[in-house]
């Protein structure tokens, strides 16, 4: 039975890194489908992290138990605002959205850090008090093999991403918003002539982006490093906007990329268990999601297309 | 009526102004003295020949990795690959410095040549796949940043060193350090790159300006098609323009190689040369001479902020909000045309 403790190991780390990447990756598919670059995604995740610390370490005395989701929430709302920075940006004012995502990266981290300063007078946040904690699923962790894989020490954050990829996936393609949402990525102009409001629909994409990557980068303060500094989030974002395209902007796509980059990741630290692999260096099982994106791009894992007017500002009344 | 010339020079002038504006309106709210802040922060660039030497070792990288996004910029690229480019080029000059034994003639521009060739090696890989393939070159140079981080660190634990976090320091004849020019300020790390970096930016406008190449790429920039239709061969421009500006954001790599350090470390994460050199380039309104000055304004702030702190009290990070608020302020020029505009109506 060593296999399956180790199948489970290698799941459970996979899936602790994957969580965040899951949440973060559908918001840059929501953005992305809308028309707008999202390199920001970084820097939602860093809001996210940083509002996530701070609600939680300041509310712990009021809400007790429910500190964690009273902080992920909080978290969603104000990466939410914060992204409209991103979206006034580039949808009114017609910035080059890989720029203007580029600067909410840097605005995220100096805000978070700058604030970091002048409140706990020091390069990183207290540790939280109030952390996610992994636990077991009653009754379903008893089922001989499963239970010891799927509802053994997970965080309930990680189903909750897992349904969350399903649910994303029906709003985009199964609703009227969703094809909304997807026909002003695709042709602007067209959506504008059938009386869809071009303007509205990105803002809600790339709003629905600022609350989903921070509630990524919330899940991974709060499960992972517990506190707040200029390294807790480093790359995720980045890896997640991979995971979008690796997913082929697709939401399930996304989850699937996800998990993948999260079993690379957690590879890398659980691969000394594994006979077969422990002789691999682990720079290579560092640098794999990223080459995989790179071969995926390029064709070879099949064609990756993006949405038709993704990047490009929409002006009324241009042809 | 503006001419687009007067804008281009009024768009990043008012950018900073501002960005500064900004940043005194955070100091404000925050209960500092905005003056006692932005007081702190020249004497921090500007106060003695120390904060000087500094503020210049700091703009020597940036005007390369400034140049490299406005080289790749002008032909229609955006490079967010420089910081990987910066890495090879770090990595492969302290490479050079540290394992030959030449005469200082031979030895220094082996190891600055070798950080250009490794840096415009790594600019080549996605001008390639975006020239024969179509992928787009953001996402591959995200991806070759880390790739090239990843690399970096491995080489310096296994290769250079016996599980060090550091290599060994660069020959004497592969240094660009200067004793002469760290007495002069007080044993500052300036360094000789400056010159390597002006030279570059002559290089640059050069290119651009004066060659068949530079008109080429250009125009590649401008339109692709019409310049396919001209008897143009795109591709190979696009590839050029990406190897060019692998090559500036390598010498970038050299500076700190073998200048600001003489070692490689293990990197935790990025250095923010490159992310930087975007700002850079886009404040400078990609032209050579444009980023030796927004450069020069950005290595001001950087290091005249670490005075800020212990001369006014201000978190030093106050400085990165002002530059991403510039980057934020030019980039949506649109506005601040619209708004100028506006003014000029309202005037008459």
């Amino acid at each position: 039975m060593e296999i399956i403790e180790l199948i489970s190991r290698i799941l459970g780390a996979s899936v602790v890194f994957a969580t965040p990447l899951i949440f973060t990756a559908l918001g840059g598919v929501f953005s992305e489908r809308s028309g707008v670059i999202n390199i920001g995604l970084e820097g939602l995740m860093i809001m996210g992290a940083f509002v996530a610390i701070v609600s939680n370490l300041t509310f712990h005395s009021v809400f007790g138990a429910a500190t964690p989701v009273v902080s992920l929430i909080i978290a969603m709302i104000v990466s939410a605002i914060f992204a409209l920075v991103h979206a006034v940006a580039s949808i009114t004012f017609r910035a080059d959205q890989v720029v203007s995502g580029v600067a909410i990266n840097f605005l995220a981290l100096g805000i978070g850090l700058f604030l970091t300063k002048q409140w706990y007078d020091k390069g990183q946040t207290d540790f939280i008090e109030s952390p996610i904690y992994s636990s077991n699923v009653p009754l379903l962790n008893k089922i001989p093999i499963l239970g010891d894989m799927f509802f053994t020490g997970w965080y309930w954050t990680s189903y909750l991403a897992i349904a969350m990829a399903f649910l994303v996936w029906f709003i985009i393609f199964k609703t009227p918003f969703g094809l909304r949402l997807r026909s002003v990525g695709e042709h602007p102009m067209a959506a504008d002539t059938n009386g869809i409001n071009v303007y509205k629909m990105r803002y809600i994409g790339v709003m629905l982006s600022g609350a989903f990557g921070g509630l990524g980068g919330a899940v991974y303060a709060l499960t992972v490093t517990h506190n707040f500094s200029h390294g807790t989030i480093v790359g995720q974002g980045f890896i997640a906007l991979a995971a979008v395209i690796f997913g082929k902007w697709h939401p399930l796509g996304a989850l699937g990329a996800a998990i993948f980059f999260g079993f690379a990741q957690s590879l890398s630290i659980v691969s000394s268990d594994i006979a077969l692999l422990e002789n691999v260096p682990s720079v290579f099982m560092l640098i794999a999601p990223y080459v995989l994106t790179i071969l995926a791009l390029a064709g070879f894992i099949g064609r990756a297309e993006a949405p038709k007017s993704l990047g490009e500002a929409y002006v009324k009344g241009n042809r | 009526m503006f001419s687009n010339r007067l804008f281009n020079i009024l768009v990043p002038i008012i950018s900073v102004l501002l960005g500064l504006i900004s940043g005194a309106i955070i100091m404000l709210i925050f209960g500092y003295n905005p003056i006692a802040g932005f007081a702190a922060l020249w004497n921090g660039a500007f106060g003695d020949a120390y904060f000087f030497g500094e503020t210049i070792r700091q703009v020597t990288p940036y005007i390369l990795s400034g140049l490299a996004v406005a080289f790749a910029l002008r032909s229609g690229l955006l490079n967010i690959g420089v910081e990987g480019q910066v890495f090879m080029g770090w990595i492969a000059s302290v490479w050079i410095g540290i394992s030959f034994d030449l005469p200082m003639i031979v030895h220094l521009p082996l190891a600055i040549l070798a950080a250009a060739v490794a840096g415009a090696f790594w600019g080549f890989i996605p001008g390639l796949l975006k020239a024969k393939l179509g992928v787009h070159e953001v996402i591959v140079t995200i991806m070759m940043n880390y790739i090239a981080l990843y690399l970096s660190n491995s080489i310096v634990r296994n290769l250079l060193s016996d599980g060090a976090d550091r290599t060994e320091k660069v020959a004497e004849t592969a240094s660009l350090q200067s004793n002469w020019l760290a007495e002069m300020t007080f044993y500052s790390r300036i360094h000789y790159g400056f010159i390597v970096a002006i030279l570059m930016a002559f290089v640059m406008w050069f290119i651009i300006n004066r060659t068949t190449t530079g008109f080429e790429l250009r125009s590649v920039g401008f339109n692709q098609h019409a310049s396919k239709y001209a008897g143009m061969n795109v591709s190979k421009n696009i590839v050029l323009a990406m190897v060019i500006s692998g090559a500036f954001a390598g010498l970038a790599g050299a500076m700190e190689g073998l200048g600001t350090f003489g070692f490689m470390s293990i990197k935790a994460g990025f250095t923010n040369i490159g992310f930087d050199g975007i700002a850079v380039a886009l404040l400078g309104a990609n032209t050579a001479f444009g980023v030796i000055l927004a450069a020069f304004l950005f290595g001001v702030l950087k290091i005249g902020a670490l005075n800020m702190p212990t001369a006014a009290g201000v978190p030093t990070e106050l400085v990165e909000i002002i530059i991403a608020l510039i980057i934020f302020f030019v980039a949506s020029s649109y506005m601040i045309r619209w708004v100028i505009l506006w003014f000029k109506k309202e005037g008459k």
